[in-house]
């Protein structure tokens, strides 16, 4: 573990513009096309020019066989960048890549750069094909032979994290419920329709103690968020929204490696997020947490210091996670209710954090929101980016 | 066992040949390092505790008991949907390491947390035999 802390990057950069694509089943746009049309409503709002975008950062996709998918999507949006990557974290890239961007406008290899991701999973495959695809998240050789899932690691985490703390189905079907409720205040979610406990209870049993609703969504979908430096985020059309402390961790990639079932990385990229912003749980209006699966929003809400190891499920249950509760968590909706598609899922929640601390989001907004957490984890909870943003510098 | 040729056979690599053939004789081998002492499941190249290179084989007890588990109702692939419902487990070895296989047997399905488990041998054809746990008092 590092003993010296990073060199600090605190208010030295803001993201200026975020958009969503279409979202949804979309089937009449390519993958690319979902990430271009995402960065042509992120650069808009920010008021840039594509020729002002000197970096790019993109993710991975299932759905389209490119390999350097970084140049692909220079080529795709005819930008010729000084700095670019494609950038494979899993789901936690998107935090990933907005500390990346942010490291490469303080060392003065760009200025402003767009981070990008999505993917057309909905529709560009079929169901059974993308369901199969993520298969290779197991071990080939010492966990795909068994027929593990996905979903099977998160429910053995789960699982554990019954045993150990108590946890219930009742309190991660409420996650679902949770976050249903606030995609229905979304204009651009892809679930439209009110849920019920019941109905989460009674889903169709995916790998025990999952059922599918526990399971985020399939979608097509694409988000960006634009990147500079806190000096030319002054005169945007965007209020700046100002990078406070950013940290990453990372402990194993298959789970058979995991040094533990209940403690996890978050805990650490956590400690050195909010060492660099000088906040704590405390701090925090609202978080935007991963929820590829309702277990792990319970998780990450402990291991960030919002409330202790084995109180995640009853914080849910309680409805300290609703907007108006204690901590709003995933008010857009998250991963379980507004849209995933590939390294998009995660993205959303950046995008989400930055429209909160901006305002005027009606029914959606958490009143006086100025302080808000993102936390995106990859692979079985095995990399782990946490981001602290705030509407004005600290 | 029946064999199910069907399912996906062990591949062996160059870091892993010699826990699958030791498989195939009914033997469970981890890693020890000859350095620091400690074993390793998942063999590699250097003992990811130390870095050594010294690292040997040993035989496993082949007994533990059950890490955490699942039972998988929706398969990930149509090769292993006719198994659904099955369960997957994450076993931690007596001698410490921890590895994740299916628990195999007539009441699998009963498994919980803390379940005392020893190996068994899977068949997969050709004299693959994959490494499985089942309960100890079956």
């Amino acid at each position: 573990m590092s003993k010296k802390n990073a060199t600090s990057i605190k208010n030295q950069v803001a993201i200026v513009g975020v958009g969503e694509s279409e979202i949804g089943r979309v089937p009449h746009m390519s993958g690319l096309g979902l990430n271009a049309q995402a960065a042509k409503r992120a650069l808009d709002e920010s008021g840039l020019k594509p020729s002002d975008i000197d970096g790019v950062l993109t993710a991975y996709s299932f759905t389209e066989p490119y390999f350097m998918l970084g140049s692909v999507l220079c080529e795709y949006l005819g930008i010729q960048p000084r700095f670019n990557a494609s950038l494979i974290a899993g789901g936690a890239s998107p935090a990933v890549m907005l500390k990346h961007a942010a490291e490469a406008i303080v060392s003065g290899q760009a200025e402003t750069i767009l981070v990008c991701a999505g993917e057309n999973r909905a529709t560009g495959q079929s169901r059974d094909a993308a369901v199969a695809s993520l298969m290779a998240v197991g071990h080939p050789y010492f966990e795909q032979p068994y027929g593990t899932s996905i979903p099977g690691f998160y429910a053995m985490i789960a699982q554990r994290h019954m045993h150990v703390y108590g946890t219930t189905r009742e309190q991660m079907a409420e996650v679902a419920v949770n976050t249903r409720a606030h995609a229905l205040l979304h204009p651009n979610a892809h679930m439209k329709k009110p849920l019920t406990l019941e109905e989460v209870l009674a889903a169709k049993p995916i790998a025990d103690p999952l059922g599918m609703l526990d399971c985020c969504l399939i979608s097509d979908a694409g988000g960006a968020f634009i990147v500079t430096s806190a000096e030319r985020a002054q005169d945007l059309k965007a209020k700046p929204i100002y990078l406070q402390g950013i940290g990453e961790f990372h402990t194993h990639e298959h789970l058979m490696c995991a040094p533990s079932l209940t403690e996890f990385g978050a805990t650490e990229s956590g400690r050195i997020a909010y060492a660099m912003a000088g906040l704590g749980p405390q701090d925090i209006d609202v978080a935007e947490l991963y929820d590829c699966f309702t277990i792990v929003p319970i998780i990450e809400l402990e291991e960030l210091g919002f409330c202790k190891p084995g109180e995640g499920g009853a914080f849910f249950a309680e409805g300290h996670a609703r907007i108006g509760g204690r901590l709003p968590v995933n008010t857009h909706g998250g991963m379980l209710s507004h849209a995933h598609a590939g390294a998009a899922g995660g993205l959303f929640g950046m995008v989400e954090a930055v429209r909160q601390l901006r305002g005027g989001l009606g029914e959606r907004q958490v009143q006086g929101a100025e302080v808000a957490l993102v936390h995106n984890e990859g692979g079985i909870l095995s990399s782990h980016c946490t981001a602290i943003l705030a509407n004005a510098k600290g | 066992m029946d064999a199910t040729p069907q399912l996906p056979k062990p591949v062996a690599n160059a870091d892993s040949q010699p826990y699958w053939a030791a498989a195939r004789e009914r033997r469970l081998l981890i890693r020890r390092c000859s350095a620091c002492q400690q074993l390793h499941f998942m063999p590699r190249y250097l003992c990811p505790h130390c870095w050594s290179d010294q690292l040997e084989w040993v035989d496993s007890k082949g007994a533990g008991v059950v890490h955490s588990f699942t039972i998988i109702r929706r398969a990930p692939i149509a090769t292993f949907a006719g198994n659904a419902p099955y369960v997957v487990v994450m076993v931690e070895l007596d001698e410490g390491p921890r590895m994740i296989t299916n628990l195999v047997g007539d009441d699998a399905l009963q498994v919980a947390i803390g379940d005392r488990v020893s190996v068994a041998f899977e068949d997969r054809g050709d004299g693959d035999l994959l490494p499985q746990f089942q309960r100890s008092s079956a």
